[in-house]
């Protein structure tokens, strides 16, 4: 039950965010510095976001599957593939990792 | 007469036709298709059926909903993930305030707007220069992600369901390739990739020292500094995560 009391309010929050940017008069919003803040945000949390799921496995950091996994998404990416099929590269190539016993 | 269709249906074809409605409705495909692997990643993460629907219904924003289940499958805490989801939701804002000039919604569109407003949906009304393509641009990838993001996430959590153990799939892979793939995109330049870089490096390095989920906001608080001090470009980062006119980009 705790986890759907933050699943609401993360819910909440984006709803009200973006309605923020429909309510607060334009003049407030709009500076560069909050649009390069909301830009550079996004960048540094999905970079953190891919290091996290890479290389930390809970409090520790570990090499494993999931670097080939990492390496396979950049080359299909490279390639200019789909997004559903750079996530699928990343899946086989993790498997086929721990099918040939890495950890 | 018997081959010219009623008036009602005369709009609607038209209404199909307009470049920004077919640069809108392919976008809407290809980000729903992506929705199959929000859904079998959250249920593979812990989330139930519900929890999943309710992130894709009523959070609807595809990097902040990765970043909520992520955040929670690698151990951190719901507060952690709600926090990262926030911030990565930021930028909606600033589409919000965008779409509020371009588009124009009055009464009660606004909400709709607003819950509509997205990467997807910014880029496509963005990227036309007539008042009323831009309109159907908005709304028609809008309204054309959110049905199909739902519609997918459900047959993503049933199939995430039937999978069973994440790891044995190398689901662990595809929520590195997704995080990538969603990164990918916005790193055009120099300064964006430089920035993801160093947010990468402190999170590796504060991984062993701070509980799980709390690298990933001291990395956002890094990367806010940049933001806040440095001297970007304003859109840095802003890009859509499948580009609607990609096509038009590379013919040009």
């Amino acid at each position: 039950m705790n986890l759907w009391f933050w699943i609401l309010l993360a819910c909440a929050l984006a709803f009200l965010t973006k309605l923020a940017g429909y309510l607060v008069p334009a003049r407030w919003m709009d500076n560069p510095r909050m649009s390069r803040v909301a830009g550079t945000l996004t960048i540094g949390l999905l970079a953190s976001l891919t290091a996290v799921n890479t290389f930390a496995s809970g409090q520790q950091l570990a090499l494993d599957a999931r670097i080939v996994a990492l390496a396979a998404a950049a080359v299909a990416l490279l390639l200019r593939a789909p997004f559903l099929v750079v996530v699928v590269a990343g899946a086989v190539a993790a498997a086929l990792a721990r099918l040939a016993g890495m950890p | 007469m018997a081959d010219c269709p009623p008036e009602p249906y005369a709009d609607l074809v038209k209404y199909l036709q307009s470049p920004a409605v077919r640069v809108g409705l392919s976008i809407s495909v290809a980000t729903g298709l992506y929705g199959l692997s929000f859904g079998a990643l959250s249920v593979t993460s812990g989330f139930d059926i519900w929890q999943t629907m309710a992130l894709s219904l009523l959070l609807f924003s595809g990097g902040s909903q990765f970043a909520f289940i992520g955040v929670v499958g690698g151990g951190g805490t719901g507060a952690a993930a709600m926090t990262a989801a926030s911030l990565l939701g930021i930028r909606n804002a600033v589409y919000g305030m965008q779409m509020n000039a371009l588009v124009r919604p009055t009464g009660w569109r606004r909400f709709v707007a607003a819950q509509v407003t997205v990467d997807e949906s910014a880029a496509t009304a963005s990227g036309q220069t007539d008042p009323d393509e831009r309109r159907r641009g908005f709304w028609s990838a809008g309204i054309g992600v959110f049905v199909l993001w739902n519609m997918f996430t459900v047959a993503g959590a049933l199939l995430g369901g039937a999978l069973g153990d994440p790891a044995r799939w190398g689901l662990d892979g595809a929520a590195v390739a997704a995080f990538l793939g969603l990164l990918w995109p916005r790193l055009r330049t120099r300064e964006p990739a430089a920035i993801a870089v160093v947010c990468a490096l402190v999170t590796v390095a504060v991984v062993p020292v701070v509980a799980p989920g709390l690298p990933i906001l001291i990395a956002a608080a890094v990367a806010g500094a940049i933001g806040w001090f440095g001297h970007g470009r304003p859109d840095e980062g802003m890009e859509p995560d499948i580009d609607p006119y990609a096509e038009e980009r590379e013919h040009r």
